[in-house]
């Protein structure tokens, strides 16, 4: 069993797993944190980008100004952005079977691996997911398509020439393989290969392996895999959480008794508790707002900020917000809000309960119906004429590299009366801000990560048992700015086995058992024998049928007629020769028996001796050694073939033989 | 005795003496036998018990064997040692089941022992133990085998008879009953675990406190010592604290107790330290492995004796006696530590700090006892450095969005403690530049806070701001800082809160910032150019509309606070403001609101008529000189604002402590009417008599008719007539007197008895 890491994201995992005969794909994520390289794509023209000085070496050298712009002290490419790939080259892409996505955040590079590397195989996911994922792929595709720009750098990708740009340009690693966004025609294909699966429907894999998802707590219709044979079994985490919000929660107890786990997807924030960065975002929007400033809070179309919405709609009132709007501008906001409505079933009980009430299950129904909250596809149209200060603006891209988001930031980042909140922890806040400084406006970092923190995970471990842990490398030891928390890491027994990107791990367990049918009539033909309460043993012969990843006992063809003719005989009429069957004995031999019955015939002068293994009884007249031990039974005498063979019959006596 | 429980008691006493008729609760005994005490304290028990002779009837039926219950047996002693001291062996009573039964036979001995010591009139008996009575001997040889047994329990009832005895009983003889016992006492500290730890520290400690025993000649040090190191850490801090109380301590013992008590606060420095330096506390105290073992392998061990340990020191730091040279800097710095293990800002380099870290993060409890104990170091100072790492942690806390609403409340007391020690420029009660930088960068999170969507924590904020402009609103320095800031307009938008705490408590900070002058005019957006509302109109909007009690009660203590400062909404037009506010205060349904209208009615009072003569001599006279003007003119005013309407109204206020402080009110005026030299006759108009009809249909409930303009020569002869001084007393009596006479104590239990009897009868 081999596990191909082709990423090396913690939390946008992309795994190859083979187990039996299949290749099974872990999730699919891509690493978007390579477009912080890049300069921000604005939805207007932006004389302050587009005036950005050209990036010169030290010796003045300027070939490269064309691509690499300076602002306030960092180096951008000033190109369409590119995204990282899972790694294409450490295995044969075309020969994953399956691909198993565990929620809407890791399947975004799906369409770079259906496409592209001659798969052929079938993709599983929720139905949430695949929605959801959809819409984060429109918003992403929409976001870069709508600004077309005409250029494309690849210059400074040219290894000898990155040795010479500045941080974090010169350590960006596989430069040469990032690649621009995909299509919607790609999408859409992508999105074709996927079947649609239930929590803890049964799949089975070429009959060799069976897949099943499971609810992981953290996203609607997240899930977590078991992929399992007869006598084995792995565990995928991926993403999943514990605390109470909006999906279903966590299936923990179909984790257990797992030979290995691999645990993905952790919290990217470990020290920071959810409920108190939900305060923290509360009072800041509050204190933003009261002040007569607007709030800009970049995120995804989906997750967070249904829960977002969800506590300003509790807090709003209590806070004097009632007047404030606020917007959610998204090219799937509108979508996202009612898809959120109606995907019951996958929700967590509170919330399903309200659907039989019948009320919409989350509270932003009633923000929309108030006319608090309102959505648009983007800031051009219906929003322009609606649009009043102060409000508040959920939109994305939280990388702030491309969408809506990049007009806010030039709009209102020159008023230290405005503050951007900053709620999805997938990017670091200071590297998105870095290409809008100089900024009077106020910066708020409040990552609401509501996946496992170590806490859980050591809890989760516990619970779950599992013999091995594959996890990785990042969670083997704590963050390097923490050195000395080692509660920031995971704690187990035995250790876990760490991966790195490219890396191949071979998984610490064998496979000893395969599952093996019988067909009836050969079962008629046994004839059990007792050997043990409860125990009963029978011989067959029988000739072993393998398709499909299944195996099953027929009878043996029956003996052919000796024929008179000097035929050759083919090899496949070879049959196994049954005639000569030996009985198999079973039992054990009681010593003071087996010398009490020496000597009622007649042997005497009997030693015993006791040996590491078992008994030697010695049979000193007869110059004769019966070795005695578990699985085994010697009679050394001197060439008395006679004495020999009544000494074997009085052994076989204690013994039986079927 | 009062001739109806006379009748009740026969009845009462045939109960107790019948076995078949069982005492449910031992706590109706209890307060009879209170009860006896009050008589026989006030009158002669002799002259009781002839008149009741059910009494004796009863205690001479309990002296005979039979089945009664071990409650009314002891009940039944306990009385007749009320009535007279009656010498008997009662020890098979201490391992009872009752509380009260095993405490009173516990108490029992002690007394029996004390009596019997105390001796026949021919003098006590000698120093000896052999001359002792034969009782005394007797009860002293139960402790013996008591303290000798391996069952805790018995150990334990040993132990705390002999801690009452020390306790109480201060004669020669207890150092000879301590020279006797103590290498029994010394013996229990050679088992391991120690039995009975708590109860031997108390017995230990009171030996300590006894006058009657001189502490060198009787090895107590010793055994003190002894048994400090014997002792486990948790046990240990109680028996360190108490020995550090003493007064008469040898400096060896009493340095030893400190190093106990400061070993698990040691253990962490140790554990923490950067460097290998020595770090303050570990030159007196080694940090020894014990502590260590206890604080590290579990979380609850850990967690208990710090805060034990935090809650010890912090019980010591104010007393005289405690240790000299305090040491301030290690406590500080072993404070510091904790809250920044705790809040996980730590980063201590070796492997003990790191599993003390994963132990203590996050931890709530060890939080709070840090952040109480920081806030009592501030009655130090200490270094430099150290006190800038106070503030530094301080403000991690306050800032730290995992800081729970307690924690948090804790921090901004500590802060204030530690901003109030700040030092100061002579002569100048600003804050220092320090303590200026340090409070720039509070506000934006004072801000914040009050922004918070947990209630708790706006309302410890608010309750900050008011403690910190109470003490420096008049100072440049704060002025400036706070008026830069965004939290005086912010805590006008949380008079309108949702959660009446929190209005309550921006009201109380809104009228402090007000009296300081350091409100400034809102410009919320929802009212944008329009005409204000004044500070004060919407204070009367908060008391004559708010649901809640809790923020009407602040506007009255505002308004009360405003009134006596002269405060420059006030003064404008004085009468208008107090006759608003007690009209609508009058019809509060909050009795306290109410009562405080009655306060800012004294206050008003006292304005106009001058204050009461003091009782102190060096009373500073107010600026509001006593009026010369005749008394009915200087009761002007006081009629213009309807004050006696409010005041009559509230006299039969149903809820008591109005009715009192009306009286009290009244009172005073009488007083004032009496020393007043314009003495006129009483007059007999019909105003006084349709005033005074009025009063008594207002007296008997009926409280619809208004009194209407009074004039002050009407006031003046209704309150005259009025027996202000026996409604005083009638209002004194406790609502309750009735309840808790004997009488119906006497018939509860008959009551219940009866009940128990038809049950019984029901089960056949």
């Amino acid at each position: 069993m081999k596990l191909y890491c082709l990423s090396g994201h913690p939390t946008l995992p992309c795994n190859v797993l083979k187990f039996k005969s299949t290749t099974i794909m872990l999730d699919c994520g891509l690493d978007m944190t390579s477009t912080l390289n890049f300069l921000p794509l604005p939805l207007v023209q932006s004389p302050r980008l587009s005036n950005l000085p050209g990036w010169s070496l030290k010796d003045g050298n300027a070939f490269l100004d064309k691509e690499l712009k300076e602002c306030s002290g960092h180096v951008f490419v000033d190109s369409v952005p590119e995204f990282c790939l899972p790694e294409t080259e450490l295995i044969d892409l075309s020969t994953v079977d399956v691909i198993l996505i565990s929620n809407y955040h890791c399947m975004m590079a799906l369409p770079y691996i259906t496409e592209h590397t001659g798969f052929t195989g079938t993709v599983y996911a929720t139905e949430p997911t695949v929605q959801i994922g959809r819409l984060l792929m429109e918003e992403l595709v929409n976001f870069i398509e709508r600004v077309p720009k005409a250029q494309s750098a690849s210059l400074w990708k040219n290894k000898d020439i990155q040795r010479l740009l500045p941080s974090p340009l010169k350590d960006a690693v596989e430069v040469s393989t990032w690649r621009r966004c995909y299509t919607m025609q790609e999408v859409n294909s992508a999105l074709s290969k996927i079947q649609l699966v239930g929590y803890s429907q049964k799949i089975e894999l070429f009959g060799a392996v069976q897949v099943t998802p499971l609810s992981s707590g953290y996203a609607l219709g997240s899930s977590n895999w078991i992929i399992q044979s007869h006598y084995e079994k792995v565990s995928y985490v991926s993403g999943s959480s514990l605390l109470t919000t909006h999906p279903q929660p966590m299936d923990q107890a179909s984790l257990k008794n797992s030979d290995v786990l691999i645990l993905t997807g952790l919290t990217q924030i470990p020290t920071a508790n959810p409920d108190g960065m939900v305060g923290e975002f509360c009072s800041n929007l509050a204190l933003t707002v009261r002040n007569g400033g607007n709030v800009l809070v970049p995120c995804y179309p989906s997750g967070v900020i249904y829960d977002l919405l969800e506590c300003l709609y509790q807090y709003i009132d209590s806070a004097g917000l009632s007047n404030i709007p606020f917007y959610f501008i998204s090219p799937v906001a509108n979508s996202s809000l009612e898809f959120s409505q109606i995907f019951a079933e996958w929700l967590c009980h509170n919330k399903q309960t309200k659907v039989y009430l019948p009320e919409p299950p989350f509270p932003h129904a009633e923000l929309i119906q108030t006319n608090k909250l309102k959505h648009y596809p983007s800031l051009h149209g219906d929003f322009s004429s609606d649009f009043r200060q102060p409000c508040v603006v959920f939109t994305g891209h939280p990388s702030l590299r491309f969408g809506d988001v990049v007009h806010f930031m030039e709009l209102w980042g020159k008023s230290s009366l405005n503050t951007v909140i900053f709620t999805e922890p997938d990017f670091s806040y200071l590297e998105a801000l870095a290409p809008y400084q100089p900024l009077a406006m106020k910066c708020i970092y409040c990552p609401i990560d509501t996946r496992l923190n170590f806490i859980q995970v050591s809890k989760l471990l516990k619970e779950v048992q599992p013999l091995h842990v594959v996890c990785p490398e990042q969670y083997t030891q704590p963050p390097p700015a923490q050195s000395h928390r080692m509660d920031l890491m995971i704690d187990c027994q035995p250790p876990p086995m760490s991966y790195r990107r490219a890396e191949v791990l071979a998984l610490p367990f064998k496979r000893r058992y395969e599952k093996i049918e019988i067909m009836p009539e050969l079962a008629d033909a046994l004839v059990p024998m007792e050997i043990k309460p409860g125990i009963s043993l029978a011989t067959v012969s029988a000739v072993l049928h393998t398709k499909d990843n299944k195996h099953v006992l027929q009878p043996p063809p029956r003996p052919a007629q000796p024929s008179g003719g000097k035929k050759r005989k083919r090899a496949s009429e070879d049959i196994p020769d049954c005639k000569v069957l030996k009985p198999l004995l079973s039992g054990s031999i009681p010593v003071e028996q087996f010398v009490q019955t020496l000597e009622k015939h007649g042997f005497s002068d009997i030693k015993v001796e006791d040996t590491a293994k078992g008994h030697i009884v010695l049979l000193q007249e007869a110059e004769t050694l019966i070795q005695i031990e578990e699985d085994s039974t010697h009679i050394i005498c001197d060439n008395d073939e006679m004495l020999r063979v009544r000494l074997r019959d009085l052994v076989l006596k204690f013994l039986q033989k079927f | 005795m009062d001739p109806e429980c006379s009748q009740l008691l026969p009845a009462l006493c045939a109960v107790l003496a019948d076995p078949r008729q069982p005492m449910a609760d031992d706590t109706c005994l209890e307060k009879l036998l209170d009860w006896f005490k009050t008589i026989t304290e006030a009158g002669s028990s002799l002259l009781l018990l002839q008149e009741n002779p059910c009494l004796v009837e009863l205690l001479c039926h309990v002296l005979k064997p039979q089945d009664l219950s071990s409650r009314v047996l002891s009940f039944s002693l306990r009385l007749t040692g009320v009535f007279a001291a009656q010498e008997d062996c009662f020890q098979y009573l201490q391992g009872d089941s009752s509380l009260f039964v095993a405490s009173a036979a516990g108490q029992l001995l002690v007394h029996i022992l004390s009596l019997s010591m105390r001796g026949p009139a021919e003098g006590p008996p000698g120093l000896q133990a052999d001359d002792w009575p034969a009782c005394a001997q007797k009860i002293v040889g139960h402790i013996e085998e008591s303290l000798r047994s391996t069952a805790a329990p018995q150990i334990t009832q040993a132990l705390n008879v002999l801690t009452t005895t020390f306790g109480h009983c201060h004669d020669p003889w207890t150092q000879v009953l301590w020279v006797q016992l103590h290498p029994l006492v010394a013996a229990l500290l050679e088992k391991d675990p120690v039995p009975a730890a708590h109860s031997l520290v108390d017995l230990l400690l009171s030996v300590a406190r006894s006058p009657g025993l001189s502490s060198s000649s009787c090895g107590l040090w010793e055994t003190l010592a002894q048994t400090l190191s014997h002792l486990s850490p948790t046990q240990a801090g109680l028996l360190a604290l108490g020995i550090l109380k003493l007064q008469d301590c040898p400096q060896a013992l009493r340095a030893q107790a400190f190093a106990v008590l400061l070993q698990p606060l040691a253990c962490v420095l140790k554990a923490t330290a950067q460097g290998p330096g020595p770090s303050g506390l570990l030159d007196s105290t080694s940090a020894d492995s014990v502590t260590a073992d206890i604080l590290l392998p579990s979380k609850a061990a850990c967690v208990g004796l710090l805060c034990r340990t935090l809650a010890h020191l912090e019980l010591l730091l104010p007393l005289p006696q405690r240790p000299c040279p305090w040491p301030q800097a290690p406590l500080l710095g072993a404070a510091v530590t904790l809250l920044q293990l705790c809040g996980g800002s730590g980063s201590p380099a070796s492997d003990e700090g790191r599993q003390l870290c994963t132990l203590l993060l996050g931890c709530v409890r060890v939080q709070r006892a840090a952040l109480d104990f920081l806030g009592t170091l501030s009655q130090e100072t200490g270094p430099p450095e150290l006190v800038t790492q106070v503030f530094a942690v301080l403000l991690e806390y306050l800032r730290s969005p995992d800081s729970s609403p307690t924690v948090l409340k804790k921090a901004f007391q500590a802060t204030f403690r530690w901003l109030l020690s700040s030092p100061r420029t002579p002569g100048c009660s600003d804050l220092d530049s320090h303590a200026l930088l340090f409070l720039r960068e509070l506000l934006p999170v004072l801000q914040k806070r009050l922004c918070s969507p947990c209630w708790e924590v706006r309302d410890s904020g608010l309750e900050f701001l008011t403690q910190m402009t109470r003490r420096w609103g008049g100072q440049a320095g704060f002025r400036h800082a706070l008026l830069a800031s965004e939290v005086p307009r912010l805590t006008e938008q949380l008079l309108r809160d949702p959660e009446s705490y929190v209005r309550a408590s921006a009201v109380t900070a809104m009228g402090q910032l007000s009296s300081q002058g350091l409100c400034v005019p809102p410009a919320s957006p929802e009212h944008p150019g329009g005409q204000q509302k004044s500070l004060l109109g919407e204070l009367l909007h908060i008391l004559s509309t708010d649901s809640e009690g809790f923020p009407r009660r602040a506007v009255m203590q505002v308004f009360t606070q405003w009134l006596r400062d002269s405060h420059a909404d006030v003064v404008g037009d004085t009468e208008q403001f107090v006759a608003g506010v007690l009209q609508v205060a009058g019809q509060d349904l909050d009795w306290e609101v109410r009562a405080q209208g009655l306060e800012l009615a004294l206050v008003f009072l006292e304005q106009t008529l001058g204050p009461p003569r003091s009782h102190c001599p060096y009373a500073v006279t107010p600026p509001v000189a006593a009026p010369a003007s005749p008394l009915t003119q200087a009761l002007q005013p006081l009629c213009r604002v309807r004050l006696f309407e409010f005041a009559f109204r509230a006299l039969f206020d149903c809820d008591r402590p109005v009715a009192q402080k009306s009286c009290d009110l009244l009172l005073l005026l009488r007083a004032k009417m009496a020393s007043s030299s314009s003495l006129q006759e009483p007059r007999s108009s019909p105003d006084v008599a349709s005033v005074e009809a009025a009063l008594q249909r207002w007296r008997a409930g009926d409280q619809a008719q208004p009194l209407g303009d009074l004039e002050p020569e009407v006031v003046l002869a209704v309150l005259r007539s009025m027996d202000l001084e026996g409604l005083r007393g009638a209002l004194a009596e406790s609502s309750d007197h009735v309840e808790k006479s004997p009488q119906s104590l006497l018939q509860d239990m008959l009551a219940t008895v009866g009940i128990l009897g038809e049950n019984e009868a029901d089960c056949y």
